[in-house]
């Protein structure tokens, strides 16, 4: 019998701090594929957020740097000015791009800056204890929003990928989702698109993952995925909203 | 015919393997980990088709698959 599936080189023999069934998992999964599929492990810088990956330079074995909260695109910015030849991609959750770091993020995308974001959407701050974020579903019961998200108040889920989509310097932006086996391979294909796009000098690339979390949204790790394709998709449609180069 | 391998110091009983497989080949186990984690286990043996399915949703990179 031949080993048809296994650990990929980039991702550490370890033990990860996330709660079982963790989108985080799945997803750290996926980068380290596509880069050793790449042949680009050698020369990837990652950038580590502020969230519950932030520990993720203990799990990927690369070179990572740590960014404060909401700043790796920033961070990546510095790194990939230094040695273009790098190639540098950002890890990010909700909070860390779409809340204390949205200015960065779209100055990056505007810029046009030549690196990857891997954005991991699980409508939740998980780290600090399932608050509300920008990308909270309508409705949706938070710590911070006990009676569900009530868009009057708190305003609606912020749509990052179609968003910087209409950005000049965005040349991929696309949403994806963890939530069964047909959809984990299609994620697979974004990220590596998305790396891709970085190693062809086109620009600015995003890859949106609609991601569990299984703790704060209290629900088990079947339902929470059954979450994703019958509630989460419905806020957050999947697809890609722009590819340069594609008629 | 397939073989899967679990590496129970990495499983953290999600359930999400024993979801997906088409072939009913995984199951809870009662016998837990060094931290105190019910892992799953292999029960259905001869039924593994090796698709690999339970492999690529796991979120810990607990699963083998040999074909
Ligand atoms: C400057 C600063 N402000 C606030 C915090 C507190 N904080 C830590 S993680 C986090 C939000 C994390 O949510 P998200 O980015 O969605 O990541 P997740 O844990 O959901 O993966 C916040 C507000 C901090 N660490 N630093
Ligand atoms: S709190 Fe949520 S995002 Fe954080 S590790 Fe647990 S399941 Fe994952
Ligand atoms: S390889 Fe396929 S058949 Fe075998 S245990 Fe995994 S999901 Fe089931
Ligand atoms: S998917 Fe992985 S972590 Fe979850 S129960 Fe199966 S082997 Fe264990
Ligand atoms: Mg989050």
């Amino acid at each position: 019998m031949k080993k048809v599936f296994g650990r990929t080189r980039t991702l550490r023999d370890t033990h990860t701090h996330y709660c079982p069934g963790c989108g985080h998992g799945i997803a750290h999964r996926l980068v380290a594929e596509v880069i050793d599929e790449l042949g680009i492990r050698e020369r990837t810088i990652g950038v580590a957020p502020i969230g519950c990956a932030v520990l993720a330079y203990y799990y990927w074995d690369l070179d990572i740097c740590e960014a404060p909260h909401g700043r790796p695109p920033a961070v990546a910015t510095g790194m990939k000015s230094v040695n273009p030849k790098n190639i540098v991609f950002t890890y990010q959750g909700d909070g860390d791009l779409a809340a204390i770091g949205f200015n960065e993020t779209i100055h990056t995308a505007n810029r046009g800056e030549n690196i990857t974001v891997i954005f991991i959407n699980n409508a939740v701050y998980g780290m600090t204890g399932g608050q509300m974020a920008p990308t909270t579903l309508c409705g949706q019961v938070t710590a911070t929003t006990p009676s569900g998200r009530n868009v009057k108040r708190y305003g609606h889920p912020i749509h990052v990928a179609e968003l910087l989509a209409n950005l000049p310097g965005v040349s991929f932006s696309s949403r994806v989702a963890l939530s069964d086996i047909p959809n984990i391979m299609k994620t697979k294909q974004a990220i590596k698109k998305a790396f891709q796009v970085q190693m062809d000098g086109k620009g600015f690339s995003i890859v949106e993952i609609l991601s569990p979390c299984p703790t704060y949204w209290r629900k088990t790790p079947v339902e929470s995925l059954k979450f994703i394709k019958e509630k989460m998709v419905k806020t957050f449609p999947l697809g890609v909203f722009k590819e340069c180069g594609k008629k | 015919m397939g073989k899967v391998v679990i590496n129970s110091a990495r499983c953290k009983g999600c359930g999400l393997c024993i979801e997906v497989c088409p072939k009913n080949v995984l199951v809870p186990s009662s016998k837990n980990n060094h931290l105190g984690i019910y892992v799953v286990e292999v029960k259905n043996k001869e039924e593994c088709i090796g698709c690999s399915r339970c492999a690529i949703i796991c979120p810990d990179a607990a699963i083998e698959v040999y074909r």
